[in-house]
């Protein structure tokens, strides 16, 4: 089922899935590394390759509220944002949720102000967190792709209908030329329904969206949001099991990587893993004890997975390529938190590397590592460690 | 001050750059450089102290402007150059308030700040450097691209009409209102000194090649296209009216100086205020 392999930057792969998608609405304002996605989407639409609306809008700001917009009368609408764009969004991310329109968004993560820094790192999405959107980690083009189709079926199912968030590392993933695998146009249509949402605005049957919730109301709100947030997973499941049917590639909210008899299991998210497998592999090959578990499920949180995969190991090392000032790294405090309940857990290191771009090669990743471990014996595991800094 | 009072084009102009900096990232041919040339040129003389004139950027080709000037200056996130400024100017009011920024940053992400701006007609200068597209991210639509232009995301042209800006900024509340291409340095000099002379808020647009990007997509690979393009189309006509001064693909691009009011500025409002407020009663 799945077409030739052919050679493809990875944003024009996304571009590419867009297009399968068939959307109807793009929205978005330029922001580096992001804008070779929409620049291909502008120009497909404009070749009538995609027959859809692509809105030249003013800032993002616009960009996500315009999708709001055509998601409410039950257009299938698409952006793609970075860093400084993500966080001027902010306000409207929220509402996306909230109101339960299943915008899908590629964020082809990177570094916030200041100092001004366009490489990747993950501070972008990790600010939001706690908007309500699901959201999920590629590791590469072809991971990005799929998770592009995948994610307007999670999107739109009527058990979900929440945005979602494509997250893929700047440059390290978007600018780079992958050799892929596309999908069809018929494989895609007979995997994503056309989108329907069950109170889209209607003149024949009105709806107001948006409403106001006083303190009586405004619990029950936030709670049956967070429900559905969470049991959104049972769609993903279902949404990667067949995608890896047709696809012959399946996605796992926690993936491993030769940590089967690991003492020692590195946590990372995102392209970086990449690296840390060598990293593995090598270190294997000396006798040690390390295996990998990669994040790729970030909202709602793997509670399960992460369990399953990390209550075994004596130690787990947590990369966060984010920093939370004066607060611990994002990722690990969420594992952390996860491991707590347990009666043997493993003790837990919080590193943050790999900031506004900074690589971490796999002999890096070994240096990693053996900081963490050492940390471990020495007994003072519980401060965040800056991995690589200059001081 | 009168237009020749400035002819002098052999001061030099280094002490107010930030040679460490340099060489700067601008493209061959663009005409970022030479318009801080004439802002610097302008700020000596317009025999400014040095010490209390703020520049203030956005972030885009433009917007690096900030880092290259020896004065105080701040590279703000993308649009917020204007409101950065007013708070600089109202706590400080004895800066001269620059900003410098390009297009996309002043018009479309910062475009409310502009008109809210010139609505308080805060005393401020805007040198905007209009080069039809958000350069440094790639070239795409942006709400000056004439229509008809390619883009980045336009392949067959602009479909959306333009902001004629100075119709915009006369419309908002303006005081001081001119244009030039970067083929009218002489001018702009000249434009600048009356513009930072002027007490509120003055607006100069500079029309600037950006060979790189917007004019290798549009028949102007070379900034000298481009300067050839501005000596046909361009119209000298002080005063034009603000119907006059829209810009499209091909016909004239008019230039000079549209409006040069006196009213009373934000700072004169707030000072009228102040003298009706009450003092408090002491208890
Ligand atoms: C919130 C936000 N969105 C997008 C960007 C990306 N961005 C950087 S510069 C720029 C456009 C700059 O255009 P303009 O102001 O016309 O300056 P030019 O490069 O053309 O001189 C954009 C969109 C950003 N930095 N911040
Ligand atoms: S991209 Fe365009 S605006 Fe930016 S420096 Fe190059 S020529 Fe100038
Ligand atoms: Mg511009």
């Amino acid at each position: 089922m799945t077409a030739k392999r052919i050679g493809i930057e990875s944003s024009l792969a996304v571009a590419e899935a867009v297009r399968l998608a068939n959307v109807d609405v793009i929205a978005a304002y330029p922001i580096t590394p992001q804008t070779h996605i929409v620049e291909g989407l502008a120009e497909m639409v404009a070749n009538g390759h995609l027959d859809a609306e692509y809105i030249p809008v003013e800032s993002e700001h616009s960009a996500m509220s315009s999708c709001l917009g055509a998601s409410a009368v039950g257009a299938r609408a698409f952006t793609a944002t970075a860093s400084q764009g993500l966080i001027l969004m902010h306000e409207v991310l929220l509402v996306a949720a909230s109101l339960r329109l299943p915008v899908v968004m590629a964020v082809t993560n990177r570094a916030l102000s200041g100092p001004l820094n366009i490489w990747g790192d993950h501070s972008d999405v990790m600010i939001a967190r706690d908007a309500g959107w699901i959201q999920i980690f590629a590791e590469n083009g072809q991971q990005a792709f799929d998770q592009t189709l995948c994610a307007f079926r999670i999107a739109e199912h009527q058990d979900v209908l929440l945005p979602v968030i494509i997250n893929f590392d700047g440059f390290h993933v978007s600018h780079v030329i992958e050799p892929m695998h596309f999908l069809d146009q018929k494989t895609v249509d007979e995997f994503l329904p056309p989108y329907r949402h069950p109170h889209a605005l209607d003149p024949d049957k009105p709806v107001t969206m948006g409403g106001f919730a006083m303190p009586n109301m405004y619990t029950e709100g936030r709670k049956s949001l967070d429900t559905a947030l969470r049991e959104s997973k049972k769609v993903i499941l279902d949404t990667w099991k067949q995608f890896g049917d047709i696809a012959g590639r399946y996605y796992k909210p926690v993936e491993k990587y030769q940590a089967e008899n690991a003492d020692t299991l590195l946590v990372t998210v995102g392209s970086y893993s990449e690296n840390a497998m060598d990293a593995v592999d090598k270190m294997q090959a000396e006798g040690k004890k390390v295996g990998l578990v990669r994040v790729r499920l970030w909202r709602p949180f793997p509670y399960k997975e992460i369990i399953e995969a990390l209550s075994g190991a004596t130690n787990v090392i947590v990369l966060d390529r984010a920093i939370s000032l004066g607060g611990p790294a994002p990722v690990c405090s969420e594992i952390r938190a996860a491991l707590y309940s347990l009666k043997d857990r493993p003790q837990v290191v919080s590193i943050v590397g790999g900031l506004g771009g900074r690589d971490i090669s796999p002999a890096n990743f070994e240096k990693l590592i053996a900081t963490a471990l050492d940390k471990i014996k020495t007994g003072d595991a519980a401060e965040t460690i800056m991995f690589g800094v200059r001081e | 001050m009168q237009i020749d009072d400035v002819t002098s084009y052999e001061r030099s102009i280094a002490k107010y750059l930030r040679q460490d900096r340099l060489p700067h990232i601008w493209c061959a041919g663009c005409g970022i450089g030479p318009v801080l040339n004439c802002f610097l040129r302008a700020i000596d003389s317009a025999e400014l102290n040095p010490d209390l004139v703020s520049v203030v950027s956005g972030i885009g080709c433009s917007g690096r402007v900030a880092g290259y000037v020896k004065l105080d200056s701040f590279h703000t996130t993308h649009g917020r150059a204007i409101p950065f400024a007013t708070g600089l100017k109202l706590a400080n009011p004895q800066l001269k308030t620059v900003v410098f920024s390009g297009d996309g940053d002043l018009v479309a992400i910062g475009g409310n700040h502009l008109i809210h701006a010139a609505r308080r007609n805060i005393d401020m200068t805007v040198i905007c450097i209009n080069n039809f597209t958000y350069g440094m991210t790639g070239g795409q639509v942006g709400p000056t691209a004439p229509l008809d232009v390619r883009t980045a995301t336009t392949p067959y042209g602009n479909f959306e009409p333009p902001f004629n800006l100075p119709w915009l900024l006369h419309a908002s509340g303006a005081s001081y209102i001119a244009r030039w291409t970067v083929l009218h340095l002489h001018q702009l000099e000249l434009t600048i000194v009356e513009a930072l002379r002027r007490p509120g808020f003055s607006f100069i647009e500079v029309i600037s090649p950006c060979p790189a990007i917007y004019g290798r997509m549009n028949k102007e690979p070379e900034g000298l296209d481009s300067l050839r393009n501005y000596i046909k189309r361009s119209v000298i006509k002080h005063g034009a009216g603000p119907r006059e001064t829209a810009i499209d693909h091909k016909g004239p691009i008019v230039v000079g100086k549209f409006l040069d009011i006196d009213q009373p500025t934000l700072q004169d409002h707030l000072i009228g205020v102040a003298a009706k407020a009450k003092k408090p009663v002491k208890k």
